[in-house]
């Protein structure tokens, strides 16, 4: 079953494609990943699946309601947390999660709720008062609410510590293990390979590549990197000529070989040939980070 | 779970936020009866005058202060907090739900025109406890006059937080706008002793009508047409701009 159908969106601000032809589907039960950089259009295509804007063209369906139409059926299904979003500084977490309680018919429950995301030593404090990560788990909080199949996650650890960061990604995978699907937006790499069943990588509103995160790092013409203290007597030729070698480059002191399988079984047998041991050698799989660059062919701007 | 309706629990979160906003406490609820009460301290305020008809100064004071608290509520508070809530997404946030952002915009207009309201019959009891300014003569003219001057001041309101931008924006119009409303409601000199030619112009603006409207109520009579016209026209107007202009992000 498909919890979120976007088939052909498009949308244009002010003569400037800012989506341009973007369809993905996303199963149930999955955390489907959207990746880019700063004005990829990841939320924009988000705001067309929360109904919060209208796509010039295109078709969007959240568990078979179109966003823009069918807006109370879409409110009842549908959780979401909103980038850079605030709540009335001077109300308290309890009073919040009883006032958006009260938006809904058959409300989740809120004790149990509060509790799951560790906000129960703060229900008497007051949101302005709230570190970081405190107001992203209440955001958590009242996209669970209304007890949706679906929850979109805008940049959800921005701004966040790193610890905060890791304690958010267990409450999205919670989240996932009580069989909602999550809709995650972020330009964080490890995030994306750590919680993502599947991610599209956005890049100037089109997709660039769709794929699971192994599937996008595999895909990479940089799978595997070998590096090695640069003093170890290596012909730079020999080590461009390794099969599958994509790069060859010196930093701080070590010479990094970007590659393939094949590229380190040829290394090895290299060093095994020339008799030469390569100091502090090792070889690492390339992150999503490599790939997405390899598929972009843009910095994270 | 939970009984109570949507509406009735964001206006009920609206009216606790107010109650924890010490500055538009003040400035909505206690400061029109301050001002009340250090003009009726004046001496020579307290004593009738030939020039005003044989009423005091006080008198004509305890009308311009209850427009001073609509000024402060609705055109100085309201238009600053509802930006804030747009500009921090507040409103966006609500409309991810299944209740609309206008229940939220409904709520600060109900709650505004209740502590203006609450302000009014504050300052009228003290006058009337404490320098025996007369309550209303005509009661029933004075609540249709003042309940048509809160729609207008609301609709001005409104029309401040359509027309800005930010919340920063929304301060600086509202107070940008409250000087001349201040000033035509009559706060530094009563719309009765302006020259006539002033006091014609300045019964054109919403709080010039507004002032001689509540005036002719408290002294008994009745309002004038035009005085009721200038306030439904604004009304109108108003609201049809600030409808027209607002923008929900």
């Amino acid at each position: 079953m498909t919890a979120i159908e976007v088939q052909g969106l498009h949308k244009t601000y002010g003569g400037r494609k800012v989506v341009d032809g973007v369809s993905f589907d996303v199963g149930e039960g999955e955390i489907f990943g959207i990746l880019g950089p700063n004005g990829a259009g990841k939320t924009t295509t988000v705001e067309c699946v929360e109904g919060l804007r209208t796509p010039d063209e295109g078709r969007v369906r959240v568990c078979g309601y179109d966003p823009t139409t069918q807006r109370s059926e879409l409110t009842g299904v549908l959780g979401v947390q909103l980038q850079e979003s605030e709540l009335q500084a001077r109300l308290t977490v309890r009073e919040a999660l009883d006032l958006y309680a009260s938006f809904y018919e058959r409300p989740a429950d809120r004790h149990a709720l509060a509790e799951r995301l560790g906000l129960l030593p703060h229900l008497r404090t007051r949101f302005g008062k709230l570190s970081g990560g405190q107001k992203q788990r209440v955001f958590i909080a009242l996209a669970l609410l209304g007890d949706p199949r679906v929850v979109v996650l805008d940049e959800l650890t921005t701004g966040l510590d790193p610890r905060a960061r890791r304690e958010a990604w267990e409450l999205v995978e919670s989240i996932r293990d009580s069989g909602v699907t999550v809709l995650l937006v972020t330009h964080f790499m490890e995030e994306a390979q750590r919680l993502c069943d599947r991610i599209a990588v956005l890049d100037r509103g089109r997709i660039a590549a769709l794929d699971t995160p192994e599937g996008l790092i595999g895909r990479s013409a940089a799978a595997k990197e070998i590096s090695f203290a640069a003093g170890t007597p290596l012909d730079p030729a020999d080590l461009r000529a390794l099969p599958g070698a994509a790069s060859v480059a010196t930093k701080d002191r070590r010479t990094i070989v970007s590659g393939t399988e094949e590229t380190v079984a040829a290394f090895v047998s290299l060093l095994a040939r020339r008799g030469v041991t390569a100091g502090q050698l090792r070889v690492a799989d390339a992150t999503l980070d490599d790939a997405y660059l390899d598929l972009t062919g843009s910095e994270l701007r | 779970m939970s009984t109570t309706s949507p509406a009735a629990a964001v206006l009920r979160t609206e009216i606790r936020l107010f109650t924890r906003e010490p500055g538009a406490l003040f400035w909505v609820m206690a400061s029109p009866t301050v001002l009340t009460v250090i003009l009726g301290l004046i001496p020579s305020f307290r004593e009738a005058s030939e020039d005003l008809g044989g009423r005091r100064v006080i008198d004509l004071y305890v009308p311009v202060s209850v427009l001073f608290a609509l000024i402060m509520a609705a055109v100085q508070s309201m238009p600053a907090v509802l930006s804030g809530y747009r500009e921090r997404g507040i409103l966006r946030r609500m409309s991810t739900t299944p209740v609309r952002p206008a229940t939220l915009l409904a709520a600060q207009i109900a709650l505004y025109a209740a502590a203006t309201l609450v302000s009014a019959v504050l300052v009228i009891t003290v006058g009337r406890l404490a320098f025996g300014v007369a309550l209303p003569g005509n009661l029933v003219a004075y609540v249709l006059a003042l309940l048509l001057t809160v729609a207008a001041g609301l609709a001005l309101g409104a029309t401040v937080c359509a027309v800005s931008r930010t919340q920063g924006i929304a301060y600086a119009v509202g107070s940008a706008v409250a000087f001349p409303a201040m000033f035509t409601a009559g706060v530094w000199v009563p719309v009765q002793a302006m020259p006539d030619t002033l006091q014609r112009i300045v019964g054109l603006s919403p709080f010039g009508a507004a002032s001689q409207a509540l005036d002719a109520a408290a002294s008994g009579g009745w309002p004038g047409w035009t005085e009721l016209g200038v306030l439904a026209l604004w009304t109108a107007v108003l609201t049809g701009a600030s409808v027209r202009w607002f923008r929900w992000e």
